[in-house]
């Protein structure tokens, strides 16, 4: 049986079309997947993304324990609220999962509060990791199942996002930098996302998120299902787990260098040493984006060939709606300059090679 | 529940066929094939005046989210194709069995018309699939 979000009924009733994802009953789209993506680059959309995992990390060591699991350094959250990326490290260095933690509680005080959120699709395996990695320590993992998550993307999503909301929880809003979260009587609003435009993920006790759902589709945002979200964040160039990246990649191999933090060099985090050692090896193949100039549709595993160098493989690839042509994200080697060809159904293909993102607020933004 | 016409012939494939009376047929993919399929962004057509056999590969639709052959249902000369759907593959989505036809045959072998589901037999397909 897959498990349903508390806005399954909802989702239903709005025409949603669902199918399973990561072992929910999700909707993929509510007609046209095209038609909801250019609603987030243009206004605004809702995704449910409660499916997420959302766990608190609490306890004397909290800080201690994650400078250890992540390869960001959560000393760096030097304000109440503030959110990062991450990549959760095995020792080979290779990625677990890619996450988001915020710091909920003041920083540098005796016993942090934090929250991360995890993927779902990797939840029992993360769970499991995080659980041993905190054995040393002195923390309380609490998985936060009773939260419903609503992400409201898109140039007017926090206009009308506010419009549903009291005065105080606006004022809190107007208070938020981007990536930023505060909590407010059980809810957390952070001005987070997945698909390149400004907006809120907005975390909401189970119990109150059809009401709030039914009061932003009032207000005009529309919902997205999960189909808008994917396009969404690959023309953001934003990776997916299991797709873009997984357990045979270091974050040196997948565009992710940026979210490690080598400093403190006394700073010891899971999967450092295996970092250091490929980094000094020389880091075999390197995540790019790929931009096709000619009718066609990129795809996942569809061979690249880059003349001298050898061979990659597209790990996302769609059609971008807002470009109205073929983008995708693929390993290539390391040396690969600004061409490749693909190998598209037995034809092989000339690609551009640029360096996503492709669409930032609306607009294209490689060249 | 997926639109099906009475009107029109079938193949697993989900392609629809129409008997234009005149010894050619023009061809489609079925309203369940579009909504499977999701937004099509791109459909390639084989050439006017190409000879294809029952069940060869006559050209692909591409969505958001796949790729997928389009199989002639019966043989023939492509004697038209849809020019819109270059501009427009949308129409696939909205008007499977109107404006997003994909081409027409002049039939080699109108026997093989026989061959093809009907309406209530492409229907019990459907069903089972899902």
């Amino acid at each position: 049986m897959a498990k349903k979000t508390a806005l399954y009924d909802l989702h239903q009733s709005m025409g949603a079309k669902m199918v399973d994802f990561g072992g929910w009953d999700m909707p993929i789209n509510y007609g046209s997947q095209i038609e909801e993506h250019n609603k987030v680059r243009q206004a605004s959309g809702m995704f449910d993304v409660s499916h997420m995992t959302i766990v608190d990390v609490t306890g004397a060591d909290a800080a201690d324990y994650l400078r250890r699991l992540l390869a960001n350094d959560v000393a760096r959250l030097t304000v109440k609220g503030k959110a990062m990326y991450s990549g959760m490290l095995n020792d080979n260095g290779h990625v677990i999962d890619d996450l988001i933690v915020y710091l909920m509680s003041e920083p540098h005080v005796s016993g942090e509060w934090f929250r991360v959120v995890v993927n779902c699709a990797t939840r029992d395996k993360d769970l499991r990791w995080m659980a041993e990695q905190a054995a040393r320590f002195d923390v309380a993992l609490t998985e936060r199942p009773e939260l419903a998550m609503v992400a409201v993307q898109g140039p007017e999503a926090i206009a009308l996002t506010k419009t549903v909301l009291s005065e105080f929880r606006q004022r809190l809003i107007d208070g938020l930098d981007v990536f930023q979260g505060c909590e407010s009587e059980g809810w957390f609003i952070a001005r987070t996302g997945y698909t390149g435009e400004d907006g809120l993920e907005i975390m909401v006790p189970d119990d109150e998120v059809v009401a709030f759902w039914q009061a932003l589709a009032d207000a005009g945002v529309s919902p997205c299902g999960l189909g808008a979200r994917d396009t969404l964040r690959l023309e953001a160039g934003m990776n997916l787990y299991g797709s873009d990246m997984d357990e045979t990649v270091t974050p040196l191999q997948s565009a992710m260098g940026w979210t490690i933090a080598w400093e403190p060099e006394t700073r010891q985090f899971i999967g450092r040493e295996a970092l250091e050692a490929q980094k000094a090896a020389g880091v075999p193949d390197k995540l790019v984006g790929l931009v096709l100039e000619q009718r066609g549709i990129l795809r996942g595993h569809q061979k690249v060939i880059v003349e001298g160098l050898g061979e990659g493989e597209i790990t996302s690839g769609s059609f971008s709606p807002t470009l109205n042509i073929s983008i995708a994200l693929a390993r290539v080697p390391a040396g690969t300059g600004a061409e490749a060809m693909v190998d598209m159904r037995g034809k092989q293909v000339p690609v551009k090679v640029v360096r996503p993102p492709f669409v930032r607020h609306g607009k294209k933004v490689f060249s | 529940m997926s639109d099906i016409r009475n009107e029109l012939k079938y193949v697993s494939s989900h392609e629809w066929i129409r008997d234009e009376g005149d010894g050619t047929v023009t061809i489609g993919i079925t309203d369940h094939a579009q909504d499977l399929l999701g937004d099509v962004v791109f459909v390639e057509l084989p050439e006017e005046g190409s000879e294809v056999g029952a069940g060869d590969d006559a050209g692909v639709v591409e969505s958001v989210k796949a790729a997928s052959d389009i199989y002639a249902p019966v043989s023939g000369e492509v004697v038209a194709v849809n020019e819109q759907l270059e501009e427009s593959p949308e129409l696939v989505n909205s008007d499977p069995y109107g404006d997003g036809w994909f081409f027409r045959l002049k039939l080699s072998d109108a026997s093989e018309l026989d061959d093809l589901l009907d309406a209530a037999a492409y229907g019990e397909l459907c069903e089972d699939e899902e």
